[in-house]
């Protein structure tokens, strides 16, 4: 169940690019989409077989479970914008081209964007799409009461306005950096009015029309059986005359990773197998000797990593155990973390779990992406080199010592470690190496893991969010502007019982300089002092050692058939953000 | 009979309304929520889980939810999926054909290979042919379905290409040629599932001749110079059959549970592959609705069995 994360990653997509602030220029129009067959004609293919091995069950974005659901919606409906492979926008929406502070489309204070949208665009049914369908998706997501899941990009933003049929006016309360939150990527696809108008706020539940949203996009939904697959027909309205090349799609969805990928790459039953995460070692041969598909795999921001927990977890605490104002018992020692992080192997682990940069690379960043904002100097910090000898004299100058177990203490204080994850055959694999090295320096480890489901409910004392374990494993992602990334490691996140465990910084950890780096990175406008301010952030959680990144994991690992064309899946956006320009 | 059945029902009012309240208690007080699916992800923010969490109705104690959705049931309401927003029942009307045609099929495949085999096979008693099958069935009910349905696809449809393994809902069957698809995408779950329920019955069908074989009657029907062939079906074969009946009135409910395992590895939309999926979600209303439907199968079948038992079986009397 890893794939939560990156689903979530890829749904919520957008708070993006915060590369496109300022001085950036984004690319025109569809300028990432890879060579679009001249000859492509709309309609000329027949039936894309798209297989997702956790099936869709809604149609709409604002309520989506999961990337299935983001995803599914994609070829239907379209935001004004995508986002790119570099987080900056791209013109392949309703807009007509991307506002910048160069075009004027975005005022000098960073508050208010104007977008410039395509004209005569209809929507499948034949009616015209104008500007007030886009200030009506912000009436509907922006509602606390419909309570979307893409309610994120509503954060900071005042109004959107329809100017006139084809200008919309995105005004924030304050001047926000990254001003392409609202309106570009997955979390932001544009309803019909006329369709939703009577499913806003507390009627958006259980609303009909979820289940055969009418959109812009290139395709539209014949039928859809909620759970197992969805058929969609071309749009004959849709703007651009040529496409969408296939007259047919099929989404299936169910069975799993590795009945996905034996039909991409043995069977050829499916065009298109989402998100193939199988161990390396079952993959490999399989993508490598198959004459029907490829694994197409791009990187982004999902990082696997180890949370060290900063509260004590003692079950001895009764109702304080793991509150914020708790401190952890050895962890309080930075020695103690600093010598965790050494004898921590991540070359061996991205090896010989993730397949040596098949679905995974090794990383001390916990900021992978986008690349400015990649910290260089992560390579050259002690935490980051796996040198057992550097743990072990850390620790005997720390005053730790070695008992006749082979355990550290002091002050009769143990260094006995509980260490929880999701059940899955790769973590549990990576939990034995860790296991394994950290036992070499003096730590006891115990292992635990915890179904998925179980492990992110924030009420379980098993979860991630409860964090009563000494330190715990997942996998997350951020956005190309990494503030509410970042923000989940500021003292006012710290989760607990107040908040009901629903806060996102599990450590607990609180710094006074970290979240001094947050605040400016919610004001600063210049990207270069942006990019330096981010890259900082992750340093010092790095030689804190709040935070053990072990692994960049690929965003998108897809089967492709070799036959398909124009598959270039962005690690900001869905991975249908361009099946417009699919073909065969 | 008419009493004895009404009493029956009666009786499985109050035994429904119990088995709801432990089988909603269990779900709700399991630490799982529909939440879970956004994970750790800072992109939905503590503020937009409360406000779903309030849309979906759980911030209410569980004994209130329970009650409204008792209420909903008993006038036919089955609630919303959390996940996909649609009726419940919606969901379950468009899984139940998939079902029915793999281990509905299955199912009866299953009934018409074990007949002639069990009977043999205690006709024969100890012949080869007999240790063969009988072989054969310990062999069919012992090994995995997910294990059969893996070795299946990877001769037919990795090495072979001959059948698909993805199982396509859509497909109407129409004339000839659907039918034929229709066969090819379901040949292989049918398969694994009958033979499986073919093995167990094989066990059943044998024992049962077994015990009838050497009885008075079958002495006397022999005496009468009755054809062996007669005795056989006529005579052992009815009676035997009695027991069988009731084994396989009991057994419909679980078809319409579906075969979770296998529907999973065929990616068969069938109610089974449902009822598990929306557990791992925490897709309350639907698990509920799946399993409610399932006991009153259950107690429904329960009653037929017996009922049918009486039909069949002349010395059996309720009062």
């Amino acid at each position: 169940m890893m794939h939560h994360r990156r689903a979530l990653a890829a749904f919520g997509v957008a708070m993006l690019v915060a590369a496109a602030c300022g001085q950036a220029a984004p690319s025109p129009s569809g300028g990432a989409a890879t060579a679009t067959a001249a000859a492509a004609k709309r309609g000329a293919g027949g039936d894309l077989k798209i297989l997702y091995w956790q099936a869709p069950t809604i149609l709409n974005a604002h309520q989506a479970t999961g990337t299935k659901d983001a995803d599914a919606t994609r070829l239907v409906m379209e935001p004004m914008a995508s986002f790119g492979k570099d987080g900056l926008p791209v013109a392949n929406g309703l807009a007509a081209e991307i506002p910048t502070t160069s075009n004027n489309g975005v005022s000098k204070d960073f508050k208010t964007v104007t977008w410039k949208l395509r004209t005569g665009v209809k929507w499948s049914d034949g009616t015209p799409f104008t500007a007030k369908d886009v200030q009506f998706t912000f009436k509907y997501q922006c509602d606390k009461a419909t309570a979307a899941s893409t309610f994120d990009r509503c954060d900071n933003v005042d109004s959107v306005v329809a100017k006139d049929d084809t200008t919309v006016v995105v005004t924030y309360k304050e001047s926000q950096p990254f001003y392409y939150q609202w309106g570009v990527g997955g979390g932001s696809l544009i309803l019909q009015e006329k369709q939703y108008t009577s499913c806003v706020g507390a009627a958006a539940k259980n609303c009909a029309a979820d289940q055969k949203p009418i959109g812009t996009g290139p395709y539209k939904v014949d039928s859809f059986k909620p759970g197992d697959v969805v058929s969609y027909s071309m749009n004959e309205n849709f703007r651009d005359p040529n496409k969408p090349f296939f007259k047919s799609v099929t989404f299936k969805g169910g069975g799993d990773a590795q009945a996905s990928a034996r039909a991409a790459f043995q069977t050829g039953e499916a065009d298109y197998a989402w998100n193939l995460q199988v161990d390396a070692t079952v993959l490999r041969p399989m993508a490598q000797q198959s004459t029907l598909a490829d694994l197409k795999t791009v990187y982004g921001s999902s990082v696997e990593r180890i949370l060290v927990n900063f509260s004590d977890p003692s079950a001895s605490l009764g109702d304080k155990r793991g509150e914020p104002d708790t401190k952890h018992p050895f962890f309080s020692d930075k020695a103690v973390r600093r010598a965790l992080a050494m004898a921590s192997d991540r070359n061996t682990v991205a090896t010989r779990f993730y397949g040596d940069g098949l679905t995974g690379k090794p990383t001390c960043n916990i900021l992978t992406a986008p690349e400015p904002m990649n910290s260089k100097s992560s390579a050259s910090l002690d935490v980051c080199k796996f040198d057992l000898a550097a743990a072990n004299k850390e620790l005997d100058t720390a005053g730790w010592v070695k008992g006749s177990d082979g355990v550290r203490a002091k002050g009769g204080i143990k260094l006995e470690v509980t260490y929880a994850t999701t059940v899955n055959a790769v973590r549990q694999n990576v939990q034995n190496v860790m296991k394994q090295n950290w036992e070499q320096v003096g730590f006891k480890v115990t292992l635990k893991s915890v179904d998925a489901g179980v492990f992110f409910t924030n009420t379980s004392p098993d979860g991630a969010n409860h964090f009563w374990t000494d330190v715990e494993m997942f996998t997350n992602s951020g956005d190309p502007d990494p503030t509410s990334y970042f923000n989940g490691w500021t003292c006012a996140q710290a989760t607990g019982k107040a908040n009901n465990w629903n806060f996102g910084n599990y450590h607990r950890y609180c710094n006074k300089d970290f979240d001094a780096l947050v605040d400016q990175l919610r004001k600063e406008t210049d990207q270069n002092k942006r990019n330096d301010l981010a890259t900082k952030a992750n340093d010092l959680l790095l030689t804190d050692v709040v935070v053990i990144p072990l692994v960049n994991r690929t965003f998108a690992t897809s089967g492709v058939s070799k036959t398909l064309k124009g598959v270039d899946p962005t690690p900001w956006d869905s991975e249908m953000w361009n099946i417009a320009d699919w073909t065969k | 009979m008419g009493r004895y059945i009404a009493r029956r029902l009666l009786i499985a009012v109050p035994t429904l309304i119990a088995i709801s309240f432990v089988m909603y208690a269990i779900l709700a007080l399991a630490p799982i929520d529909p939440l879970s699916q956004f994970g750790a992800d800072p992109r939905i923010p503590p503020e937009a889980r409360e406000q779903i969490r309030h849309a979906l109705g759980l911030d209410e104690p569980w004994p209130i939810r329970y009650v409204k959705w008792i209420q909903g049931m008993a006038t036919g309401n089955f609630g919303y999926s959390f996940m996909s927003h649609s009726p419940v029942i919606e969901l379950l009307l468009q899984r139940l054909p998939n079902t029915l045609a793999v281990v509905g099929v299955a199912y009866i495949v299953g009934f018409i290979i074990a007949l002639p085999i069990g009977v043999f096979s205690a006709v024969k008693r100890n012949s080869v042919l007999d240790h063969i099958f009988s072989t054969g069935a310990y062999i069919g009910f012992s090994v995995p379905t997910f294990f059969t349905g893996l070795v299946l696809i990877i001769i037919f449809s990795v090495k072979l290409h001959w059948l698909p393994f993805v199982y396509d809902s859509n497909l109407k069957v129409n004339d000839f040629g659907t039918l034929v698809q229709q066969l090819r995408q379901s040949i292989m779950p049918i398969a694994v599932l009958g033979l499986f329920e073919a093995a167990v019955l094989t066990r059943y069908i044998r024992a049962e001749m077994l015990e009838h074989l050497p009885l008075d009657y079958v002495r006397t029907a022999r005496a009468k110079g009755l054809l062996e062939r007669f005795v056989v079906v006529r005579h052992v074969l009815r009676n035997s059959l009695i027991p069988v009946v009731t084994i396989i009135a009991l057994g419909v409910p679980t078809i319409f549970g579906g075969a979770i395992v296998t529907e999973q590895v065929f990616h068969v939309p069938g109610i089974g592959e449902l009822l598990v999926r929306s557990i791992f979600q925490g897709d309350t209303p639907v698990v509920t609705a799946v399993l409610m439907i399932f006991a009153v199968l259950v107690v429904a079948f329960n009653l037929l069995a017996d009922v049918l038992y009486a039909a069949l079986d002349p010395r059996i009397r309720y009062s």
